[in-house]
């Protein structure tokens, strides 16, 4: 077998026995369940699937919950197993050091993807069965948002990686990592709204605004979802917004591709370079 | 306990006290020629490892300065010296984990940075210092992890588990495990697929004496096989049977390599000579002194040892020798001194 699928194995595994998996699957199912509930209960008898409603909370609580989780699972990623020794022993057998970090990242990448789908899905089931039977036509927006939230969390393990390839020590890694959190998902979005409240739309237009969200995956992720479908943008208010700042669905996953491979590649070159 | 270290002493080939490395460089194979380990007569050629002139620092110190030796096969090297006295450092040099600033650190013939390294990782078995092992996983699973990333069947594993004593907690998980069960597992993953370079860090610092004995044992055998073996140590006394050939370290430098009888010789320190007459001595002959009513002794350098055995022999009367040759850590202890003067 390949040293890849050895590692990727490994890590599965790791994340199923210490019960990562069925934490976050629960807690995802959890909050998006309560989410579809609350969200549902104003549009009582109005004839929506409570899906499509559901979305577009779950799409804004996924931009805190989903970042958060991948960092936890990665900011320990290299720097962890350095400092506990089986990072030395690991590179003692016949694997590049690239292929550890790809064998990891996998791993963490299907933990991730694993929860996430089976948390928001089994939410997604649960919602329907409560409102009078599955209605498949109201999942492609339900499944593009759980697609899109992999996809985040793809890029927030990519940054936890490289944090993890660069400090010498756990403690530093986790600080970086819930700083770097802190910053994309709360402290970005605020200050971009206080620039473009200060500037009154002088400088900052809406073409400019939506390069200035394309350098955040949180703001990418959150084009992608209210975007993506008109049903969900019109629903989230953005209706509007969607007709100004459109940008092609293609374009907006080329760029969280970029949010996922440019931090993982440094990770990797910074891990390769690094002395045990 | 003495008398044992000179016969351990006897039985290794005799290494040159001076710098290995020079003769073995002479052999080093051609580039291009050395596709280990299809190609046999590059594998007769190149040193299992080879470190010529390596220099590590760490902030400005030298925690390796300029070494140079060659690991051979069938040789069991101890590597003693203090803590910090850059043991550790030298053996994640020879795994790549770490690179010198200056030299040549090569396995079979290739640097240890080289992409071909990576693939020769595959003979060399390494014990940590500290065993660090993944403790969701059981025993079993361990090494089968171990096992795979080796290229490795996993057929053997039991049988490699029981040979280390752990077979009847191998479907345990590793975090349940006890220090001693730990270090067992970690010796297991270190001879998985018969590894022709051991690299063996402290290897006995903490083991009790049963799994310490087994150890021996298990050393012992891969070293008939021809592995070349490297054991680093603060306590040498430990290892004196097991060591074919000794290099002391101070401070990142080599103070000393050779065989026991080659340090033994170098270090010049007195050999003790103890007689036993049958008859009552009443002329002590010159040079010796009287211990006893029957008994002579006298201290000579190990140059003299051997007229002097030849001088007792002559004696009328003679019933017994006794040699009481100075042990390692005494040897150890004075070359240390000496290089602190």
């Amino acid at each position: 077998m390949h040293p890849i699928l050895i590692i990727v194995g490994k890590e599965i595994r790791d994340g199923l026995r210490n019960r990562w998996v069925l934490a976050v699957t629960l807690l995802l199912a959890a909050l998006a369940l309560s989410l579809g509930f609350l969200g549902s209960a104003p549009t009582g008898t109005v004839k929506v699937d409570p899906l499509t409603v559901t979305v577009v909370s779950l799409s804004s609580l996924s931009i805190f919950l989903v970042p958060l989780i991948a960092m936890l699972l990665s900011y320990d990623a290299i720097v962890g197993e350095v400092e506990r020794g089986t990072m030395a022993l690991l590179l003692s057998y016949p694997v590049a050091r690239w292929q550890v970090v790809v064998g990891k990242f996998f791993g963490h990448l299907v933990i991730l993807a694993l929860a996430t789908t089976l948390g928001y899905g089994l939410a997604g089931v649960t919602l329907q069965i409560a409102h009078g039977g599955i209605d498949i036509s109201a999942w492609m927006p339900f499944i593009f948002l759980i697609a899109a939230s992999i996809l985040l969390g793809a890029s927030f393990l990519s940054m936890g990686y490289l944090i993890s390839a660069l400090v010498q020590e756990r403690a530093t890694a986790a600080g970086i990592a819930i700083g770097v959190w802190l910053f994309l998902v709360v402290i970005y979005d605020m200050a971009l709204l206080g620039i473009l409240v200060a500037d009154q739309g002088h400088i900052i237009t809406a073409s400019v605004l939506n390069i200035v969200l394309l350098f955040n995956p949180t703001d990418v992720y959150r084009l992608l979802n209210l975007t993506g479908y008109e049903n969900v943008s019109m629903f989230a208010g953005m209706a509007g917004l969607s007709e100004q700042t459109r940008m092609p669905v293609s374009m907006l996953f080329g760029v969280q591709l970029l949010w996922i491979v440019a931090p993982f590649t440094l990770a990797a070159a910074a891990f390769r370079r690094r002395s045990l | 306990m003495s008398s044992s270290a000179s016969t351990s002493a006897l039985r290794s080939p005799t290494t040159p006290l001076a710098d290995q490395a020079g003769t073995t460089q002479a052999g080093r194979p051609v580039r291009g020629v050395a596709l280990f380990p299809q190609n046999e007569t590059a594998r007769a050629v190149a040193a299992p490892v080879l470190l010529t002139k390596v220099t590590k620092l760490y902030s400005g110190q030298a925690a390796v300065d300029t070494i140079s030796f060659a690991l051979n096969p069938g040789e069991c090297t101890v590597l003693a010296g203090h803590n910090g006295a850059g043991k550790s450092t030298l053996i994640k040099l020879i795994l790549g984990l770490t690179r010198a600033e200056s030299g040549r650190v090569s396995v079979f013939g290739h640097d240890t940075g080289s992409r071909a390294a990576a693939a020769i990782r595959r003979h060399i078995g390494y014990l940590p210092e500290t065993v660090a092992l993944h403790p969701s996983l059981t025993g079993q699973e361990t090494l089968a992890f171990y096992a795979r990333l080796k290229g490795l069947s996993t057929a053997g594993n039991a049988e490699l588990l029981a040979r280390v004593g752990i077979a009847q907690a191998a479907r345990r998980r590793v975090g349940g495990y006890s220090k001693g069960m730990r270090q067992r597992l970690a010796l297991a993953q270190a001879l998985l697929g018969k590894p022709r370079i051991l690299l063996l860090d402290e290897p006995t610092t903490g083991l009790d004496p049963a799994s310490r004995l087994l150890f021996y044992e298990i050393v012992g055998e891969l070293r008939n096989a021809g592995a070349a073996i490297l054991l680093s140590t603060h306590a040498l006394a430990e290892l004196e049977r097991q060591a074919d050939r000794v290099i002391v370290m101070q401070r990142g430098r080599k103070i000393a390599d050779g065989t026991l009888s080659d340090l033994r010789r170098h270090a010049d320190l007195p050999v003790r000579v103890r007689l036993t007459l049958q008859d009552e001595i009443i002329d002590t002959p010159a040079g010796w002194q009287r211990a006893g009513p029957h008994r002579l002794e006298r201290s000579c350098a190990e140059a003299d040892k051997i007229s002097r055995l030849q001088e007792a022999l002559s004696m009328p009367g003679l019933t017994d020798i006794e040699l009481e040759t100075p042990g390692l850590d005494e040897m150890y202890a004075h070359f240390l001194r000496r290089e602190d003067n």
